[in-house]
């Protein structure tokens, strides 16, 4: 049986038969939570197993650009997780390259996420109006792809101006340090509506232009595909998060091969050492800061456009955790560990917890009885405080101290990592 | 002779802890020099203070005749001060061919790097044998030998070696020692800080005997391995 898993025709077989019957499940059942995250687990196991590299391609094409679109139709929420797991993986990538890579503990993620999201959304709305003389705002929305841009110089240079004085610590320091600076962003922007009126504190932005899809509802009428624009719309984000997620990847890929990767990770791994070799630390460390507050700036921009509104309340310290937690689930360093760390995370969070809660008050409402014979409970009588999707925080905990006993290096560990373990073996 | 490396009075400090008390130190191209001495003379903080690790509150550190008292780190590397550090200190999750990559990260030139590469493995062959395992898996002289071949990779004009021999069993130390003379015939001006008097004067021109953060004696090396005081402390006889 084992030497049967262990031969490549028979795995390509099996993958590509789950990734049919599970892929057809879901465009049958587009609401079924299991047949989507079955569809997930056979694209997981694509990618993850050993099998063709065409195969790989044609199973990963299929799923996320055939099967999830066209289920997304029928249940738009699809798009919506989609959407919102390609931005946390961005992020997470981002934040894999100042903590996985440079070692560097961040607790202020959040803050570049909202630098990026502000900078559309004060530009891509009516606020720029407020303190500036010109009144052309909004800008067109054709305007978001260089606000996209803008948004991730800004939010570098924001990285700079934090990283600055914060880098000069270490460790356990530097982590308070960026916690609470990636707060002081945020309250800034719940207080920067007086004296000058820039981000309109609490009450947020809205509503914020979004970029034009005329084009590509005309490129889907061509193909018989006819779709309004709210159709189009979420379809479109889907399409978008795709290329930047794999843009993201590939420049991680690079920077993790390049002289800055290595520096990188020689600082993590030993300071005076680095030192040694020439290594300046302040702008290298620096640059691996930016460089991760880039990612999270460019999805900031694109995740107000999404949502047409920003407030401070989406920049909370505890997006920063769950952003960190994405990248030590995946496995630190390790670039398929930050986007996997990223949809376990989110799909658990947005879907899996929901759904049980869900399932959870049918069971109350149709006043279920548990019997086992000497135990019997009416669910009826479930109290409103047990729905899971009320313990996230508490199954993200949890979920986190069960990797730190028994896989501390992550789902996906970074290779060198995977070498490490396997010569001490 | 040519001086490569002049210390004038150097003081340095650890907070209110004065480490250094005036050191003047000198080594001339193509000397191997050694400075001994017992735990906390303050043998560290020199090489430290002359890579830049630590700054001197007072006195200078002359490399080749120009100040490069107050430069950070990594320009005093960029000048040709190659330090390996104490307790070797490699990057032990990267492979000892990334290590020695590391070694010229200030160097751009492609072919530079991959000929100088090609020298450290003719010195250390078994570097050469081991070139895709991981840093930390080697034993304790391979390691060494991984740290000299990458400062080594610096192409420095001086090295700055800190207790090369430091845990390693005896038959390595000689061969580190071994290495160190080869080195030097092979142009390379040395700095040897050694807890191993017997040996480092062995292989030395000349020493220096370091006794809280003042230097107390030096002179040729053959003489001071004869000389009563340092036979009693550190030669164990």
């Amino acid at each position: 049986m084992k030497k049967l898993f262990q031969n490549s025709a028979f795995l390509s077989l099996l993958i590509a038969a789950s990734a049919v019957i599970f892929g057809y499940w879901l465009l049958e059942n587009p609401r079924s939570t299991l047949a989507f995250l079955l569809t997930l687990g056979a694209l997981l196991a694509a990618f993850m197993l050993d099998i063709p590299k065409w195969l790989k391609v044609l199973v990963g094409g299929a799923i996320l650009l055939l099967v999830i679109p066209w289920a997304g139709f029928k249940n738009s929420f699809l798009f919506e997780l989609g959407v919102q797991t390609g931005i946390y993986a961005a992020m997470a990538l981002g934040l894999n390259v100042v903590v996985g890579l440079a070692g560097l503990l961040d607790l202020g993620y959040a803050a570049f996420f909202a630098v990026g999201a502000y900078t559309w959304a004060i530009f891509g709305s009516k606020q720029a109006n407020q303190f500036m003389p010109w009144h052309i705002f909004p800008l067109p929305g054709a305007y978001f792809y260089l606000f996209m841009l803008v948004a991730v110089v800004m939010a570098a240079l924001t990285g700079v101006i934090i990283g600055s004085p914060a880098l000069r610590l270490r460790g356990d320091y530097l982590a308070i340090v960026t916690l609470g600076l990636g707060e002081m962003v945020r309250v800034l922007a719940n207080n920067l509506d007086h004296p000058i009126n820039i981000t309109n504190g609490p009450q947020g932005i809205t509503p914020i232009q979004r970029p034009p899809i005329d084009w590509f509802i005309a490129l889907f009428d061509k193909f018989g595909i006819h779709m309004s624009r709210a159709e189009a719309y979420p379809l479109f984000f889907y399409f978008l998060v795709l290329v930047i997620i794999g843009i993201v990847t590939l420049v991680n890929i690079r920077l993790d091969r390049s002289r800055f990767g290595r520096a990188w990770i020689a600082i993590r791994e030993d300071e005076v050492a680095a030192r040694a070799m020439g290594i300046p630390l302040l702008p290298t460390k620096l640059l691996a800061f930016a460089t991760g507050a880039s990612f999270s700036g460019a999805m900031g921009a694109l995740f107000a456009a999404k949502q047409l509104y920003v407030s401070p309340e989406s920049f909370t310290l505890i997006q920063s955790i769950m952003i960190l937690v994405m990248v030590i689930l995946g496995g630190m360093g390790s670039i398929p560990g930050a986007i996997l760390g990223a949809a376990t995370v989110t799909i658990l969070n947005v879907d899996l917890l929901k759904t049980a809660s869900d399932y959870l008050n049918d069971l109350r409402n149709a006043g279920f009885v548990l019997d086992l014979g000497i135990f019997k409970y009416n669910f009826a009588n479930l109290p409103n405080q047990l729905e899971p999707a009320k313990y996230e925080r508490m199954v993200f905990g949890l979920i986190m101290i069960l990797m730190m006993i028994y896989r501390p290096e992550g789902i996906i560990p970074e290779r060198r990592h995977v070498a490490e373990m396997k010569e001490k073996e | 002779m040519k001086k490569v490396l002049e210390l004038k009075d150097v003081h340095t400090y650890y907070g209110h802890i004065h480490a250094l008390k005036g050191i003047n130190l000198e080594v001339a191209e193509g000397e191997i020099v050694t400075l001994i001495g017992a735990n906390g003379a303050g043998k560290t903080t020199t090489l430290r203070t002359i890579s830049g690790m630590i700054h001197p509150r007072k006195g200078e550190v002359l490399f080749e005749g120009a100040a490069v008292t107050h430069l950070p780190a990594h320009q005093i590397v960029k000048k040709g001060i190659g330090h390996v550090p104490e307790g070797r200190r490699i990057f032990p999750r990267l492979t000892v061919e990334e290590n020695l990559e590391i070694g010229a990260y200030l160097q751009n030139d492609r072919q530079e790097v991959e000929r100088r590469k090609a020298e450290v493995f003719e010195i250390f062959p078994r570097l050469a044998e081991r070139r895709r395992q991981l840093g930390g898996t080697l034993s304790g002289g391979e390691q060494q030998m991984l740290a000299i071949g990458r400062a080594l990779m610096q192409d420095p004009r001086i090295l700055l070696l800190d207790e090369p021999s430091m845990g390693l069993a005896p038959v390595l130390v000689d061969v580190i020692f071994e290495t160190i003379a080869e080195l030097n015939k092979r142009g390379k001006t040395i700095l040897l800080v050694e807890q191993n008097a017997l040996k480092a004067l062995e292989v030395a021109h000349r020493g220096y005997v370091l006794q809280t953060g003042e230097i107390t004696l030096s002179g040729p090396a053959k003489e001071l391995a004869q000389n009563e005081e340092v036979k009693k402390a550190y030669l164990g006889g």
